[in-house]
């Protein structure tokens, strides 16, 4: 190859201009959306942070997706995984701030959390967070110990977790005791009048940190130099002296983990209950946002900036198709279209450049 | 008599590589004729030409007399021309007759004849002597000699009028071989010409009535077995001049940095012992499947390893690829594609992944880092790409290997393991390769090289052990080696 024609094609392949595009393609969809719902409702500023509250809990668990998927995996559990979190944090805070109810063995230290509301805070997080983490571990382990598929492992995961957190809640929806800073985590700042926060929600800051701590684990650490070799190519990354297994469970129990501080969001994007059937069919979306962000399913690829713009990309079609007034079902097709596209585009665009 | 097969001046050609360069053969009917060659001699070319999966560039087939022109397997299957690959072609999970009537199932109407097709399966397994064999057993319940036969009892079934066998004995104990050779005879009775294609000169004089030679994609010689001496046949096979791509310098060998002890894996290797030292290039010579790569994957950590010693410098004992590594073994897979290297992935990804280290402060790895860090290697042994961030899909396959062995450059290793390295590479590449392999030796560094390239252990290496069948040779220095005495060990025609 000539170096003119390679700097073209280097160029081409190049991660910026990639994400250039596919940003672009995000640009190209809310325009479309801005100019077509009436009164210029959708860019409004109120709109504009409704989109980013929205996506918040999509790329959070995008995240944790990502490394999956670059590792040529997949996990059908996040939707359970985001619920177990959120059936967590209720149980969690629901215990904290109850009265009375707890054993006599853990009286004391009841009465100690009930009198520090902001401990009983700390506990959910860290049982939330620990819960789903758990979970991934669990997904983990079964992946990497018994050598099952991932597809197969999370179906089944999926479905023992959600029965997991529906069972913690007794099938009904938890209602912790009171409002609790995890509770307004993703409550509007740009447009509350009463709001204390920085600018943005603190599940949006929450989100901007995962996004630059998962890109640094993968762009300049041991562990996301293994993670692109084991999806890339399994057998070389062994020759090569990788733990392929240790990997492995490490990439499963993050997703977890990631899945953990979506649930934080979904609590509070949802008002503060503990739903046990929230996030159903999640693992849809974050999928599609992840492979929408140019992550190839067969591993090696992918990028966290470019699950970013997916996430945003699925959540603007959404909510555009429902300010729009088109039916679910409309709102649905189009949905399921632009992933196929997406793909369809990404699948052109490889074969050109090789 | 008009013969079976004629086969007259068959050329391929795949880009610039001259696979086929006249291939001249002829088969009477009921005549079992041996094909013979050094791996990379064009035999597997010439079957795919003949079952239709290539088209020949040049040259005329005929089949009892009428052109030949196969334009796909299925053609070949129909005009009466069946394979028997290495590889067995059956489906597991479906039955045996089903397998054995696959894509002629008999039918009534839109239905499938049950009755006929069982029958039919039955009279073609009774042919092949597994009268025992229920035709609705599922193929994967049967041993691999009985599937072999399966696969015969299906060219039976067809009424093919050429059977290619290739390999058919390397993964048969000895008393299914003797099944076998029986049942080759049976079919030669019923008119049926064999074409049998084996690396075991033992077997090939047993079985064949008539012998053909290829080297490098041409017929070089053909005679009557019986007639023949085997020394004349080796000769044939390998018949060539060990140029000056070998550079070597005087070398001393320095202490003991490698030592392997009756070592045994799972299936291959069964025995092998051998002792390597630092500056010196050592050889495995040996026929594909006889465990030589078993044996590299058993010392480096691949493969489990069943009984025996493996001693690394001060260290001893099995261990895992990122201990190796760590214990400065690298190695080189023979498959670059499947396993040598992750070819989505950038040259500096793949030439830097064995070592991560010194890449940046508090053991993060900057990717600048790691691009200067192949820079080096990429002139030296000049590389030729656009840079480090350039894909390894994107580069030619003389370049990917340099690219895998200049990881276990970057990767300072002392003991080199390298698996056919220079495997379906250019000229130039290969000079560069010995050129780098001597000089690693020079500097004190040990390499194991397995080859299936006589001339190339032959020119390279200073000492060369042959494996057989799972056991290794005794190691004797390459002036005590010739081609002959290799190929003679290597097809078990003598204890060496």
């Amino acid at each position: 190859m000539s170096g003119a024609a390679f700097a073209e094609s280097s160029l081409f392949k190049s991660r910026w201009v990639d994400i250039l595009g596919r940003f672009l393609a995000l640009v190209v969809v809310f325009v479309f959306f801005a100019v077509l719902v009436e009164g210029g409702k959708f860019y409004t500023l109120r709109n504009l942070e409704n989109i980013l509250r929205q996506s918040a809990v999509y790329a959070t668990a995008g995240l944790g997706m990502t490394l999956v998927i670059i590792a040529a995996g997949i996990d059908l559990s996040v939707g359970s995984m985001i619920a177990l979190s959120v059936i967590t944090v209720a149980a969690t805070l629901n215990w904290g701030g109850a009265t009375g109810a707890a054993t006599v063995a853990s009286a004391d230290a009841h009465y100690f959390v009930y009198q520090h509301p902001a401990l009983a805070s700390i506990m959910a997080v860290a049982a939330g967070v620990g819960a789903a983490t758990l979970a991934g571990l669990a997904n983990g382990c079964l992946i990497v110990g018994l050598r099952l598929m991932p597809f197969i492992v999370t179906l089944g995961t999926m479905g023992v977790i959600r029965g997991l957190a529906k069972g913690m809640a007794n099938e009904r929806d938890i209602y912790p005791p009171e409002s609790t800073w995890i509770g307004s985590l993703m409550d509007p700042t740009l447009t509350s009048k009463t709001s204390s926060g920085w600018l943005l929600p603190t599940g949006v800051w929450i989100l901007i940190g995962g996004v630059l701590v998962t890109s640094f684990l993968l762009r300049y650490t041991r562990l996301g130099r293994h993670i692109f070799a084991v999806g890339s190519n399994e057998e070389t990354a062994r020759l090569c002296g990788v733990r392929v297994g240790l990997t492995k469970l490490i990439v499963y129990t993050l997703c977890g983990f990631f899945c953990g501080v979506a649930g934080l969001m979904q609590f509070s994007y949802i008002g503060g209950v503990g739903q046990p059937t929230t996030a159903l069919t999640y693992e849809l979306f974050v999928i599609a946002a992840v492979i929408i962000g140019g992550a190839s399913f067969t591993g090696g690829e992918g990028s966290v900036l470019g699950t970013l713009i997916g996430a945003l990309t699925i959540t603007v079609l959404y909510t555009g198709g429902q300010q729009m007034g088109w039916p679910k079902w409309v709102q649905e097709m189009v949905i399921g279209g632009i992933i196929i596209a997406a793909v369809a585009l990404d699948r052109v665009r490889h074969r050109q450049s090789t | 008599m008009t013969n079976r097969l004629e086969m007259h001046g068959v050329r391929k050609c795949f880009g610039a590589t001259r696979a086929l360069a006249g291939v001249d053969i002829k088969v009477a009917p009921g005549e079992v004729l041996a094909l013979v060659g050094e791996n990379g001699a064009g035999k597997s070319t010439l079957m795919k030409v003949l079952s239709g999966a290539h088209t020949p560039d040049a040259g005329e087939m005929f089949l009892d007399g009428e052109p030949y022109r196969p334009g796909n397997p299925l053609r070949a299957r129909e005009s009466g021309v069946a394979m028997i690959y290495q590889e067995l072609s059956l489906a597991p999970h479906i039955s045996v007759m089903e397998n054995i009537l696959l894509g002629v199932e008999p039918s009534r109407g839109p239905l499938l004849d049950w009755r006929t097709m069982r029958r039919r399966a039955a009279r073609a397994l009774h042919e092949v002597g597994l009268d025992h064999v229920d035709p609705s057993t599922p193929v994967r319940r049967l041993s691999i000699a009985q599937q072999q036969l399966v696969e015969i009892a299906r060219a039976v079934a067809l009424e093919c009028r050429v059977l290619v066998l290739d390999e058919p004995t390397s993964s048969l104990t000895l008393p299914d071989i003797e099944k076998l050779f029986e049942l080759i005879r049976n079919l030669k009775a019923r008119r049926i010409s064999i074409i049998y294609i084996s690396h075991f000169l033992e077997e090939m004089q047993k079985i064949s009535d008539r012998f053909t030679v290829l080297r490098d994609g041409q017929t070089v010689g053909t005679g009557i077995t019986r007639e023949t001496p085997v020394e004349r046949i080796i000769a044939l096979m390998v018949g060539r001049d060990v140029d000056e791509l070998y550079p070597r310098t005087s070398r001393m060998p320095g202490e003991v940095i490698l030592e392997v002890k009756d070592l045994a894996g799972e299936g291959k290797p069964t025995a092998a012992s051998l002792a390597l030292h630092r500056g010196e290039v050592f050889g495995v010579a040996g026929l594909v499947g006889a465990g030589r790569t078993e044996l590299l994957r058993s010392i480096f950590g691949l493969a489990p390893v069943r009984r025996g010693d493996i001693r690394v410098a001060a260290y001893s004992g099995a261990a895992p690829p990122h201990k190796r590594w760590a214990q400065r073994v690298g190695m080189v897979s023979e498959d670059r594609k499947a396993e040598g290297l992750a070819l989505g992935l950038s040259i500096a990804d793949n030439l830097t992944l064995a070592r991560l280290d010194g890449l940046g402060p508090w053991r993060l790895v900057f990717p600048s880092r790691q691009r200067a860090a192949c820079r080096p290697w990429i002139e030296k042994i000049s590389i030729k790409c656009a840079g480090p961030r350039q894909q390894l899909a994107d580069l030619s396959g003389g370049n990917q290997q340099k690219v895998a062995i200049a990881r276990l450059l970057h990767a300072d290793v002392d003991v080199l393991l390298l698996d056919e390295p220079t495997r379906g590479i250019d000229v130039g590449s290969k000079a560069q390769i010995y050129q780098l392999i001597d000089e690693l030796a020079m500097r004190g560094k040990a390499v194991l090289i397995v080859s299936s390239y006589l001339p190339e252990l032959l020119g390279a290496c200073d000492r060369i052990a042959v494996m057989c069948r799972g056991r290794l040779s005794e190691t004797r220095p390459r002036a005590d080696w010739d081609e002959r005495q290799l190929m003679l060990v290597a097809t078990g025609q003598e204890e060496s």
